[in-house]
């Protein structure tokens, strides 16, 4: 813990750009410890709180004032010791890094920020993931595209600080000025050729008061790895099967476990008889659970086999006798009417429906759980390990402090993992039969029980004069999305809770990027009891791609090409300059075959623009994606190769839910149980190429995890839409 | 409890297990190989992908007794001696894995997909069914033509 205010640095008095509207400042301190530990805390007034938006007003939009990642650091705020940094002996860089991995790459992007700003080897820096700690609380949620973005600043403070204080120390111990030496390769170096290593030098440091040099960052500049395309550094333990996941985790002793769950959502267990199962060979314990019965036997296999001899009685699910048709009419029902038009007036209207999605991760929802009789000891990959944390406490008697709840790597998220279902579960097991388990949701329990994307319904409306958008109006509705955990619960502690938290999310996430007159966009939710979660991109999945397909329709009407109608409505040179990009690199315009065709689609959010151009195939049994072309803006760029990669994650997810990934509600059950009849792409759904042009972007990084799908999924759409002749309206297009 | 014996990464391996145990269980639980994955245990998503003789196969749809006396390869024994195969190599080049939960089995149906077609086709690597869930394909399809290109 700090002890101590040794450097009152406060460098980075920003000043408002296009990229950073709040001021942001960082203390750093060094923590009192036998080895240099820097850490930094936030101050400053990072954004009014008292913003709460219902319908959203136009111009100016909230997006553009505050968004989700403004938010995101200003839940940082109160946050001590927020980020910690530290050199070892054996000269190790280590930074806890307060945020899930779950291949978003940012392990690798913030290890290259660190090693960058304190001229360390990448080979030398080591960047864990950060047990759950209640004095982070929301601000080590993963999410919103957030994490390089809120920790951009604060990680190159502490890492330059801990650099001025090496080199420091360095110079007292050659007693040399400390302005003469330079730093590289994980070591300090004097101007006669001598050098030593950071480890070497560390426990001096950490008593160096005041620091002979400057601790300000680097300008861009001296950028060694900031910038340059970088292969994650968990590569090799990943491509070698190394690399550990909650269930391949080592724990002495814990027992495979899996939960019996009901036949419709929610569903309670009314009775049951295990006495078959626990005869069962291998099988330990059968344990009642909120969410169903707990089988623990001596594998995996046996586990699952004894599930069908446990005879289960269930009560009713929560939305027992509800099918996708009743709330398609309840979501029409609840939309906030559209302001009455003219009959004369020329106007595009189009009317939009997205169905379920199951987040869909590969690794299923998964936990290892040991709770004695005052501690309990958790592994999971979370996105929200305080949140966890409090509830795992919760469900099995203790208070937080006492539950060390280990973020182990995700096998992909999507917004899945900001909840931790699999790890109270696990606890509450771990604790009725008094021995470690580790807990796995079955394929099946993941598409029938897991989250998903909220259903929506979208009525949009461009009224225009022949050459110019003069109002345009989207009033949108969805199942209500359940925003209270991680980066969800930041949004409420930031006072964004007026009138619900969903509609106030969608008000500083949406932004039309066009110059269309009048711009009102509303959403109203329809609360179901079922399991929703954001998914990734939240509402512009759905919305964004909503819009970009109306601008291709308003195109029509107006009789300007796609692009030439973007380009002249966009209301930012940048957005054009991405357009640009794709217009010139995709090769817009060329002559295609009857029944193939281009798309395009743009998305500006996370301080960051996207734009997706795709040609698509629909002459085959189904509509393929032959070939895409993105741009982005993302202002300052840490990882290329990282960056590209999130951009063709989104094409996927693009493709997937325009075309072919959904989840069909049944009479209070979802209907697929795999990816048999969960139509994620595949291989075979894949563009043959699929390159992405970043531009030069200078100031600090936006975000990108989620940035792309909304361009994906409506070039996709626009490109099947002037492929087939057919207005795409209700997704996934088959399903 | 029947016994079964095999050859699991160049080692005589010789286990109990019951007769219609998966062997991706067999694996994962009994002889401790985490590197292949549960991601449906149906075969779908192909996960679990290991070489069976050096055939690809979903080692979840297969049981200890289906590969007695043959050679079981997990993504732990693709490379001899703590090396890497030419695959994970362009795997690594190519910057493919994300989450990297699928690429264990994408990497073993890769190296399969290889050792039959030296030069594959796009049609040929189209036929991979591998689910890969952050939507690597594009890399893979790379890393696949640059593995064949060192081989």
């Amino acid at each position: 813990m700090p002890t101590h205010t040794s450097h009152d640095a406060v460098p980075s008095e920003d000043v408002p750009t296009d990229r950073s509207l709040t001021r942001r400042r960082f203390l750093t301190y060094v923590v009192a410890a036998p080895v240099l530990t820097v850490a930094a805390t936030s101050a400053g007034n990072l954004l009014d709180p008292s913003r709460a938006y219902g319908v959203v007003p136009s111009p100016p939009q909230p997006e553009n004032i505050a968004d989700l990642g403004d938010v995101m650091v200003a839940a940082t705020k109160q946050a001590q010791d927020l980020l910690v940094l530290e050199v070892t002996t054996d000269n190790q860089v280590v930074f806890r890094l307060p945020r899930a991995e779950v291949g978003q790459g940012i392990t690798t992007a913030l290890g290259m920020v660190v090693a960058d700003e304190i001229d360390a080897r990448l080979d030398d820096v080591d960047v864990p993931l950060e047990q759950a700690r209640q004095d982070l609380g929301t601000a080590q949620s993963t999410g919103g595209s957030s994490s390089v973005r809120s920790l951009w600043d604060p990680v190159r403070e502490i890492a330059a600080e801990a650099r001025a204080r090496l080199v420091t120390a360095a110079a007292e111990r050659w007693n040399l000025p400390a302005k003469s030496l330079t730093t590289r390769d994980t070591a300090v170096w004097a101007p006669d050729g001598r050098s030593a290593t950071y480890g070497s030098l560390t426990e001096a440091a950490a008593q160096v008061r005041i620091a002979a040099v400057s601790a300000e960052p680097k300008s861009p500049s001296e950028y060694r790895l900031i910038g340059k395309s970088t292969t994650r550094i968990d590569a090799k333990s990943i491509v070698t099967g190394a690399a550990k996941y909650a269930l391949d985790l080592d724990i002495s002793g814990a027992l495979p476990t899996v939960v019996i769950r009901p036949p419709t959502i929610k569903g309670k267990v009314k009775s049951y008889d295990a006495s078959a199962a626990l005869k069962m060979p291998g099988v330990v314990a059968v344990t009642e659970l909120p969410s169903g019965v707990a089988v623990t036997a001596k594998t995996f296999d046996q586990a699952m086999k004894a599930k069908a001899a446990v005879d289960v009685t269930w009560g009713s699910g929560t939305v027992d006798g509800v099918s996708d048709t009743d709330i398609e009419s309840r979501l029409t029902a609840a939309i906030q009417p559209m302001t009455p038009a003219l009959p004369t007036t020329q106007r595009v209207d189009a009317t939009f429906d997205f169905a379920f999605v199951n987040h869909a991760p590969m690794e299923v929802g998964s936990a290892v759980a040991d709770v004695k009789s005052d501690s309990a000891e958790i592994w999971v990959a979370s996105k929200s390990p305080t949140g966890a944390q409090s509830a795992v406490a919760e469900a099995v008697g203790l208070k937080a402090d006492d539950v060390t709840l280990h973020v182990v790597r995700g096998g992909g998220s999507f917004g899945r993992r900001i909840y931790y279902e699999p790890a109270v579960e696990a606890a509450r097991v771990s604790k009725a039969i008094d021995r470690p388990v580790k807990l796995m949701w079955t394929r099946n329990d993941d598409m029938r029980h897991g989250r998903v994307r909220p259903r929506s319904h979208h009525q949009l409306r461009a009224v225009h004069n022949g050459d110019d958008v003069l109002t345009y109006e989207h009033r949108a509705s969805c199942v209500e999305l359940d925003l209270g955990s991680g980066t969800g619960q930041a949004l409420v502690d930031a006072g964004y809770v007026s009138p619900t938290i969903g509609t106030a999310f969608f008000g500083i996430s949406q932004s039309c990027p066009y110059n269309f007159g009048v711009v009102t966009e509303s959403l109203n939710e329809v609360s179901y009891d079922m399991p929703t979660a954001s998914w990734r991109s939240v509402y512009s999945a759905q919305a964004r791609t909503a819009e970009e397909i109306l601008v291709d329709e308003i195109a029509k009407a107006l009789g300007k090409d796609p692009v030439a109608m973007r380009r002249k409505f966009l209301k930012t040179a940048d957005a054009r300059a991405v357009l640009d990009k794709i217009d010139t690199e995709g090769k817009w315009g060329r002559t295609m075959s009857s029944g193939t065709a281009q798309g395009v689609a743009l998305h500006a959010e996370y301080r960051s623009i996207a734009a997706c151009l795709v040609e698509i195939d629909c002459r085959g049994e189904k509509p393929r994606v032959t070939k895409a072309v993105m741009a982005l803006d993302v202002g300052r760029q840490v990882n290329p190769s990282g960056l590209r990669a999130q951009a063709m994650g989104s094409l996927m997810d693009g493709i997937s839910t325009v075309l072919s990934a959904g989840n069909h509600l049944d009479d209070g059950a979802f209907r697929e149980g795999s990816y048999s009849d969960f139509k994620y792409a595949r291989q075979a759904d894949a563009p043959l190429t699929c390159d992405v042009y970043l531009l030069d972007g200078s100031g600090k990084p936006g975000g990108v995890g989620e940035l792309c799908v909304p361009a994906a999924a409506g070039a996709v759409a626009n490109a099947y839409a002037r492929a087939t002749g057919k207005k795409p309206r209700k997704f996934p297009i088959n399903f | 409890m029947p016994s079964y014996a095999f050859t699991l990464n160049g080692k005589k391996v010789t286990v109990d297990a019951p007769a219609d145990m998966p062997l991706l269980w067999v694996l994962r639980d009994l002889l401790g190989v985490t590197g292949p994955k549960y991601g449906c245990g149906v075969g779908v998503c192909r996960a679990c992908t290991c070489h069976v003789n050096g055939n690809a196969v979903q080692v979840c749809t297969l049981t200890a007794a289906d590969v007695v006396g043959k050679k079981v390869t997990t993504i732990e024994g693709l490379a001899p001696d703590g090396g890497l195969h030419p695959v994970q190599q362009a795997w690594i080049d190519e910057d493919v894995a994300q989450c990297g939960f699928c690429q264990p089995g994408q990497i073993m149906q890769a190296a399969a997909l290889l050792k039959s077609k030296r030069n594959p086709s796009d049609g040929d690597i189209d036929q991979i069914m591998n689910v890969c869930r952050c939507g690597t394909y594009c890399r893979i399809r790379k890393a696949i033509k640059r593995a064949a290109s060192t081989m």
